[in-house]
This record gives structure tokens, C-alpha cells and sequence, in this order.
């Protein structure tokens, strides 16, 4: 019984991690249409930026909560930057993006290789997230990992945060309309390449947040983003683009259902099983889960 | 549908950065170029990628070794010319660059490689080209190349011992964790007929993908399993996310304790002390094995790199392998592989890990077996020593349970 407990809690705890990779991702692929392949290496950025703040700040847990304004302001300036410099240009044009941000993400890693070198590197966890904590005692015990309860935190912080100031804030109201219909935002009087702005840089800011809790997992290298990104894309596909609430849902379920299989059978397997499943659905369903407006990227 | 489309090319884009060509195809034999006064060899390591944390190590060693030869007039009156390459983790990448050392630069030796799969991905470019490899690490044995010289342990040097270390600790029931390539699967088979005769159980067996960093489901495994201890076959820095997983899901060195044959005192000091102390490894050896010959090479390194680097059984393997050439150049008087082989057997070096001598038929060496214990300031000390160097084995033919192995 716990180990099915544990199980669930481990799926739970990979779909955090892949809502979390995926959310910012939601607002500009999903919102905006932009097909942002930079947004594995804003990841990076919020990884390598805890690192740094490790490096100059003494105390793990400090450096930790401090990293968390920071890296969303690092990679949200990234964002914006990218925003400013090339996306603007090329709205509507969902492949062109596709290949230049392509393009912006081999030189962001090249420019991580420069500035820190090719090996990874890893941050130390505080001692509190090292540990775990007991959930049912006794012979057989069941207990979580305390960083996966922060991380799952973490995710569930970031959701209510960005659905809340996407419902209820003047700024939520205008990226809906903008994303609605842009020419009539336009001439209502927003200014939508601020908004556009403003929400690419809530977006990539969103990346760095996924960055520092991926530190807790494993290791910060180069490459970190391309191994996530794919998974990012995935759960804003099969959860239906543009839709908050399909990408949570579907965070979650992609993460039980790795751990089941997992557990049943190998990683690899279970990779590939969850990949199947993923092609049928899109086969049953190809609007993804959740879908108001037309899925065509135009 | 375009949402779909679209993915299809992310997913197109992000397999682009793979590369596809093989070695080279000539038959001719390599002639290493020694007209002027210098010999080139090559270094051939990871130095960037999953392995780069464990691999550049190496390249630094050999450097070191190799600073030290030319300080002390060099090889046959030549200073050695390193040329290093980068096989930046990546199997064709490796055999691409091997074919660049012996045939561009004309290498008269080649030293690297960590991964089996990058050794197997070279071998054949060296046998076609008749040019001579130094492989520096530990491995699954089950090979033998006339033109590799395996300088890091073979099985009976490393894991078998580990295995009996384990046995006589009373530890019956054991998992095994790897990644999912050639070196842990060919070990852990090799384990397995190792557990059947000798009364062992061996509870559960999971891969993970190379540089794979989501751990906590084989953890879980691990824990529900109640297993006596781990042998864990993992490679380069997927270890990071095992160990911060193991000890998160609350297992510790003494309640279930990991046998690594793969994580040294660099890797220790990546990882964190904090995850590993207590923790076995086996190697042949250790930064605190006992001895002049390891007094001087600590000194050295850590004077050459800094005095935070620790050094590891790879990094003296690679160290020693270099000196091993030296020798059997000396003793054949020629760069020609050919007669570097022949005059190879019975070569002796005071290495920093004890005396090695080179046998000549496998082209291994004799090693000395050590199983240590990760200890608070990320040191590895010595718990077990087999007392003297153990005879190469590779073909494991001198134990009846691994007659079905091949």
C-alpha cells in the first residue's frame, strides 16, 4: 500500500516538475503563438543563476529563496530582450519563430559553455530539502521528499499566481484581449506590443522559476534546456493550446502515468509507452484536451 | 493540426544536433610522424557533456604525466607533443576524432575514452589503422583488442572482488542500478551469474538513460525492494540525481549501502560528501593509498591544478598508462606499434596505486583490488585490499559461473 502511496506522490511530483517547465510556456506558445524553442535555455538561466547566487551567498536556504525573485527577473529580462530584438517582427509567422528562437537557443548555449564551461555543475540543496519527511510511520514507512514537496509547492504557486493575475488584473484582461482578437485590441487602445512584451516576460520569467527547482533535482550544464523542452511542448499540445487549465491536468496525469509504467516496467519503456499513448490521444483528439478557439497557428 | 505539425519539427530540430560519421576506412597502417624532435600522441576525452565531469580529469593527468616526461628528457630523446580532442560524449564523435589523431595528425599513441561505448566506437578505427589505444578505466571486461592496452581494472580486478566484499559482509540481497549502455549491462549479466553461484539473490535490475536526471522512481523501487545493498553501475553525472534521490527518499549507507564502481574522488566532490559519506566504492585506487610513488603524483597534480583537486584511480590509471608507454617504447626502441606491442610483456612501473606489470598476451595489467569508504571530507579511505596485484582475467575464465558469458 505505501509503495503505491509513494508511487502516486513520485507521479504527482514529476508532473509538478513538468508544469512547472511548461507553464511559461503555455503563455507564449499557448497565448501568444510563438513557438519559443529559447524557452529550455531560459530554463537554464534560472538553474545556472541559483548557482551563481550559491556561489556569492553564504547559506544554501538563503541563496535558494533569494534565486527565486532573481532567476524570474533574469530570464524574464531574457525574454523580453528576445521579445523586443527578434519576436516582434514575427508575429504570426509561428515557424519562422520556431527557427530563429531555434537559432537564439544554440547561441544561449554556447554562451553557458563560455561563461561557466562545459562540465555541469551542481548547487547544494539546504539541509531542510535533502531530507524527507514522514507521512505514515511504522514498519514499512511512507514518506516524501522534501524537495519534491517544495517543488510541487512551487508549481501549485506559479498556476494560482499566473491564472489569478491572467482573470483578475487589467494586465490579464489585456493579453486575453489581445489574444482574442488583436486588431480590435489594437484600435480599443492597448498597446499591444507592450502587452505582448509584458507577457513574454512573464512567460520566460516563468522558465526561471522551473530552473531553480530543477537545481534540486539533478545537475546544471549547457544543455539542460533541450532535455526538457521537449516535454514542455508536449503538455501544452495534449493539453490544448492556449488552455491553463489542459496543460495542469495534463502535467499531472503525464507524470502519474510515467511513474506507473515506470514502476511496472523500465525507464526507457516507459518512456516509449508514454509516447504512444500520447500519439493515439492526439489521434482520438487532435485539439488536445481542452480547446476554445481554433488550434490553427494563424 | 498545425500544433502537431509543429511538434513534429521541434522534435525534428532537436535530433539535428546528433552526428553521424564513422571512422576512418583505410587499411594502410598509421605511420606516426617522428621526423622532428618531438612525438605526437593524442589525448582523446569528453570535455564537455554527461561525461566531462569525470573525463577531464583524465586529460589532466595525462598532461601531467606528460610534463613530467618531457621535463626528464622525454621519449627516446623526443619531447612528447599532446594533441587533445574533444569527444564531447558522444560515441561518433569519438570515432571521428580518432580517425583525426592517427591519420591528420599522425599520433605514434592515442590516450582516453571513459565509456565502454566510446571504447567500442573507436576500437574498430584502431585495429583498421594498426594504431595503439591506452583505454584508463575500469570496465566490463569480455575484450581484448591487439591494439588497446587496458590500463584500468578488468572485471576480476574490480567488480568480482567487490562482489566477494559484499559476501563476506553478509549482504545476500542485492539491486542493481546502471545506466543503459554496454558497461552496466554486461556487468550486471555478469553479477547475475556471479549471485547465482554463489547463493546471492539479486532483487531488481533498472536502467536509466544516459545523463538521465529523474531518479526517484527507481528509488522507490530500490526502497520497497529491502534489498541488503546497491551496485550501482551508473556514469557521469546521472549519479548527482541518484544520490540526491536516495537520500531523499530516506535511505542511508548504513540502513542499505550503494556499491558504486564508477564514482571516484572527483565525482565525491561534485556530487556533495553530504550525499555520498558512508558509501562503498571499489577501485584499485584511492587518493589516500599509501606510498612514495602516490605522495609524489598527489603533490604534483594538485601543484599543477589546484590544491582542491582531488585525484582518482582513472586520472592514475591514465597517468600510469602514459609512463607504461614510455617503457615499452624504451624497450622496443621504436614508435612502431608493432614493436611497441612485442616488447610490451613484463613491463614494470612504480605506480602511485603500487607496482604495475603489463601482460602482454590480454594487454591488461595487474592491479591491486580496493574497496574504500566515502568518508565527511569527500576522501575515499581503504576498508579491503586483495594484498597483492591481481593477474588480468578479462574472459573471467578462471571462474566456472561465468562460463555461459561471452
Amino acid at each position: 500500500m505505501t509503495v503505491i502511496l509513494g508511487q502516486m506522490f513520485t507521479g504527482v511530483s514529476i508532473g509538478a516538475v513538468l508544469l512547472l517547465i511548461a507553464l511559461g510556456l503555455s503563455l507564449t506558445f499557448g497565448q501568444m503563438n510563438v513557438i519559443n524553442m529559447a524557452h529550455g535555455e531560459f530554463i537554464m538561466a534560472g538553474a545556472y543563476t541559483t548557482y551563481v547566487l550559491q556561489k556569492s551567498i553564504a547559506g544554501a536556504g538563503l541563496s535558494l529563496i533569494v534565486a527565486l525573485p532573481v532567476a524570474f527577473l533574469v530570464s524574464g529580462a531574457l525574454g523580453a530582450l528576445l521579445e523586443w530584438l527578434l519576436i516582434r517582427r514575427l508575429y504570426l509567422r509561428p515557424l519562422d519563430t520556431l527557427l530563429v528562437t531555434w537559432g537564439v537557443s544554440l547561441m544561449l548555449q554556447q554562451l553557458a559553455r563560455d561563461i561557466f564551461g562545459a562540465p555541469n555543475v551542481q548547487t547544494r540543496a539546504p539541509d531542510v530539502l535533502t531530507g524527507n519527511i514522514t507521512v505514515i510511520g511504522g514498519d514499512d514507512p511512507l514518506t516524501f521528499a522534501s524537495s519534491r514537496l517544495f517543488i510541487l509547492g512551487l508549481a501549485v504557486a506559479a498556476v494560482v499566481a499566473l491564472s489569478l493575475a491572467l482573470r483578475l488584473t487589467p494586465l490579464g484582461r489585456r493579453i486575453r484581449a489581445v489574444v482574442q482578437n488583436r486588431d480590435l485590441a489594437e484600435v480599443s487602445g492597448i498597446s499591444t506590443g507592450r502587452v505582448d512584451r509584458t507577457a513574454f516576460f512573464i512567460g520566460s520569467g516563468l522558465a526561471g522559476i522551473a530552473g531553480v527547482a530543477l537545481t534540486l533535482v539533478g545537475p546544471i550544464g549547457p544543455t539542460m534546456g533541450t532535455n526538457v523542452i521537449i516535454d514542455a511542448f508536449l503538455v501544452i499540445v495534449v493539453g490544448g493550446i492556449g488552455q491553463l487549465k489542459g496543460s495542469v491536468i495534463v502535467a499531472f496525469v503525464l507524470g502519474v502515468l510515467q511513474s506507473v509504467l515506470e514502476y511496472s516496467t523500465t525507464v526507457s519503456v516507459a518512456k516509449v509507452l508514454v509516447l504512444v499513448a500520447i500519439v493515439a490521444f492526439l489521434q482520438w483528439r487532435p485539439q488536445g484536451l481542452y480547446t476554445v478557439r481554433t488550434r490553427s497557428l494563424v | 493540426m498545425a500544433g502537431t505539425a509543429a511538434l513534429a519539427a521541434v522534435v525534428a530540430l532537436s535530433a539535428c544536433g546528433a552526428k553521424t560519421n564513422s571512422g576512418g576506412t583505410s587499411d594502410k597502417a598509421a605511420q606516426a610522424d617522428t621526423s622532428g624532435d618531438t612525438v605526437k600522441v593524442g589525448l582523446l576525452n569528453s570535455l564537455s557533456g554527461t561525461m566531462a565531469i569525470s573525463e577531464v580529469t583524465v586529460r589532466d593527468s595525462l598532461k601531467l604525466a606528460i610534463d613530467e616526461i618531457n621535463a626528464s628528457g622525454g621519449v627516446l630523446g623526443k619531447k612528447i607533443k599532446p594533441i587533445s580532442e574533444d569527444g564531447a560524449s558522444d560515441w561518433p564523435t569519438f570515432a571521428e576524432k580518432a580517425s583525426k589523431l592517427i591519420k591528420e595528425d599522425r599520433v605514434a599513441a592515442t590516450f582516453g575514452c571513459w565509456t565502454s561505448a566510446s571504447r567500442k566506437a573507436v576500437k574498430p578505427v584502431f585495429e583498421k589503422n594498426k594504431s595503439l589505444l591506452f583505454y584508463p578505466v575500469q570496465y566490463e571486461g569480455l575484450e581484448e583488442s591487439p591494439y588497446i592496452f587496458y590500463t584500468g581494472a578488468t572485471t576480476n580486478q574490480q567488480i568480482v572482488p567487490a562482489l566477494d566484499y559484499l559476501k563476506s559482509q553478509g549482504k545476500k540481497k542485492i539491486y542493481l542500478v546502471g545506466s543503459d549502455y554496454v558497461f552496466p549491462r554486461t556487468a550486471n549479466k555478469e553479477i547475475k551469474a556471479y549471485a547465482k553461484a554463489n547463493g546471492m539473490t539479486v532483487l531488481g535490475e533498472d536502467y536509466a538513460p544516459l545523463g538521465s536526471t529523474e531518479f526517484s522512481t527507481i528509488a522507490n523501487k530500490v526502497k520497497a525492494s529491502k534489498a541488503d545493498a546497491v551496485f550501482n553501475t551508473l556514469n557521469g553525472d546521472s549519479n548527482v540525481a541518484f544520490f540526491k534521490e536516495y537520500k531523499s527518499a530516506g535511505l542511508t549507507a548504513t540502513r542499505m549501502p550503494v556499491v558504486s564502481v564508477s564514482i571516484a574522488e572527483e565525482e565525491v566532490k561534485s556530487i556533495g560528501s553530504q550525499y555520498l559519506a558512508g558509501q562503498l566504492t571499489a577501485w584499485n585506487y584511492y587518493q589516500t593509498t599509501p606510498g612514495a610513488a602516490n605522495t609524489r603524483f598527489v603533490k604534483a597534480y594538485k601543484a599543477k591544478y589546484g590544491q582542491d583537486k582531488p585525484t582518482s584511480d582513472p586520472m592514475e590509471a591514465a597517468y600510469t598508462s602514459v609512463y607504461l608507454w614510455k617503457a615499452m617504447v624504451e624497450k622496443a626502441k621504436s614508435f612502431d606499434p608493432e614493436k611497441v606491442k612485442a616488447a610490451s610483456d613484463g613491463i614494470t612501473f612504480e605506480a602511485p596505486e603500487g607496482k604495475v606489470t603489463v601482460d602482454g598476451a590480454s594487454q591488461h595489467i595487474y592491479k591491486t583490488a580496493r574497496i574504500g569508504k566515502v568518508g565527511t571530507d569527500g576522501l575515499i579511505q581503504e576498508v579491503w585490499n586483495s594484498g597483492k596485484p591481481i593477474k588480468p582475467d578479462p574472459f573471467l575464465k578462471g571462474y566456472s559461473w561465468a562460463s555461459g558469458l561471452s
